[in-house]
């Protein structure tokens, strides 16, 4: 019985301040079959990432106590955490910022307001292999 | 600009030196001349220029007031003040220096006086120019700071609609819908003047960064109008592209080609009225592509045409019909046109229609 239902659901870490994205995620998410760790901050994100090893991770750039360009860039030095894609979901969109973000190693960079939400599932699907 | 400001300013100066002079030496004649022939061409200019423009341009309390800063550091007041001191100076100096000629001391420290004094006025005119340039500066980044921060609202209420919509949450009656949809195309133009507020403060302080990659205009104005079917049809015009055979990519930036092409577009389609007729024209002249919109629609009237490419302005007939929009596109169309090496136009009779035409080098 305890077998059947086992199925191995896909871990995504959303790093993310704003709780009302967080929760408009968790269902998105959710609803397509995957585990939600929410991080609100930086420094939690980074530790959540090293702890629960997530198969993917979604990161803002503008967050409370560790910038999101930190937290990429400590995540692709470490290594339990380095193979992990992220993707840089924000709404920063200077041509520096992406840049950056690309060099520090981010698989993917989206513009919040640009994409619709089924857009951005598609994107995650695909840094997923699916 | 300036010449106009400076010119009136220098008259009263040099009538002054006369009367001065009288008492010493006869009028220098070559004065005499100096002040006839700035005269004259002061009356040739008022010829040739709207006079009532000019009237405006001396009006340098209407033009301090437009900067809202005050008069000491308005720099066209400073700059008139600044045309008096010389002169008066240069008068001054003059008048003592005649009668100290065989003492060079003397007129070395006048000399020496009055370099100081235009030091000194030209580093407060310098100062007001940089507050201006500040306060700029500071209206840049206000804008920019505005439009990230209006961003994140944005994305949460276009996400929730979009989850709401969907129906998994509860069924949706076809009446609640609509009002989805009402607020769903709200939230658009939202996302749109933010969008645009943000290309506008980085042209404004030379930012906008242009990418350079190999496009062919008639695939991006094809990919566009693929995607603005809905809106297109639902607008009852019909709307043609008429391009030249293997025209040659171009190396620009597609993403603010793209935008300038849906600014172009979107403005023929909106401001056709009725059933209506958009076409465009596309093909080489020369070294470059040039590219042609005609609509049949409402048109700029002709008191409204230099305006039309500064930004919020929006011409008075289309504000009678059609009260969305900005007033940005044109701006921006034209920043991008420029900056990629191009040139922007148009021709336009009231109620007949308007041609938008561009220009982009074919290498670059």
């Amino acid at each position: 019985m305890f077998k059947c239902s086992y199925v191995y659901m896909k871990k995504i870490l959303f790093i993310e301040d704003e709780s009302a994205l967080q929760r408009t995620f968790g269902d998105i998410l959710r609803r397509e079959g995957y585990e939600m760790i929410s991080a609100l901050d930086g420094e939690a994100g980074l530790k959540l990432a090293k702890t629960k090893k997530p198969d993917l991770i979604l990161l803002d750039l503008v967050l409370p106590k560790v910038h999101g360009f930190e937290v990429l860039k400590e995540l692709k030095k470490t290594p339990e955490t380095k193979e992990i894609p992220v993707i840089v979901l924000t709404n920063l969109e200077e041509m520096g910022d992406v840049d950056k973000a690309v060099e520090l190693g981010a698989r993917t960079y989206l513009v919040k307001t640009q994409y619709s939400l089924e857009e951005i599932v598609a994107k995650i699907k695909k840094a997923l292999g699916e | 600009m300036f010449r106009l400001v400076g010119a009136p300013g220098l008259e009263p100066g040099i009538a002054r030196s006369q009367s001065v002079n009288v008492n010493h030496y006869t009028t220098p004649r070559i004065l005499k001349y100096t002040f006839l022939f700035s005269f004259s061409q002061f009356i040739d200019i008022m010829k040739l220029v709207d006079s009532k423009k000019i009237l405006d341009q001396l009006n340098i309390f209407a033009q301090c007031k437009k900067y809202k800063v005050a008069l000491w550091q308005c720099p066209q007041f400073l700059f008139l003040l600044m045309g008096i001191i010389i002169i008066g100076t240069v008068v001054i100096s003059y008048t003592i220096g005649i009668h100290y000629i065989g003492d060079p001391v003397i007129l070395a420290l006048i000399v020496l006086g009055l370099t100081i004094i235009l030091f000194i006025v030209a580093f407060i005119i310098t100062r007001s120019f940089e507050r201006l340039a500040e306060a700029n500066r500071m209206k840049s980044e206000f804008i920019d700071i505005v439009s990230h921060q209006l961003r994140s609202p944005l994305t949460n209420l276009k996400w929730a609609i979009e989850i709401l919509m969907s129906g998994e949450l509860g069924k949706i009656e076809a009446q609640q819908t609509e009002y989805f949809k009402i607020l769903k195309e709200n939230i658009g133009r939202m996302e749109e003047l933010v969008s645009d507020l943000l290309t506008v403060s980085r042209i404004e302080t030379a930012t906008l960064p242009l990418r350079g990659d190999k496009i062919l205009l008639e695939n991006l104005i094809n990919h566009f109008l693929k995607e603005a079917e809905p809106f297109i049809k639902a607008s009852n015009i019909e709307v043609k592209l008429k391009a030249e055979k293997n025209l040659p990519e171009i190396f620009a930036d597609p993403f603010q080609i793209r935008l300038v092409l849906e600014n172009l577009i979107d403005n023929a389609v909106h401001y056709v009225k009725n059933k209506g007729k958009v076409e465009m024209k596309l093909e080489r002249r020369g070294n470059d592509i040039y590219f042609e919109i005609k609509d049949s629609g409402v048109g700029i009237p002709q008191e409204d045409q230099k305006y039309i490419f500064q930004k919020f302005f929006r011409a008075k007939n289309i504000l009678r019909h059609q009260t969305q929009g900005s007033g940005l596109g044109l701006f921006i169309a034209k920043a991008i046109i420029k900056k990629s090496g191009g040139e922007i136009g148009f021709e336009s009779e009231e109620n007949k229609g308007s041609t938008f035409w561009f220009t982009l080098p074919i290498k670059s």
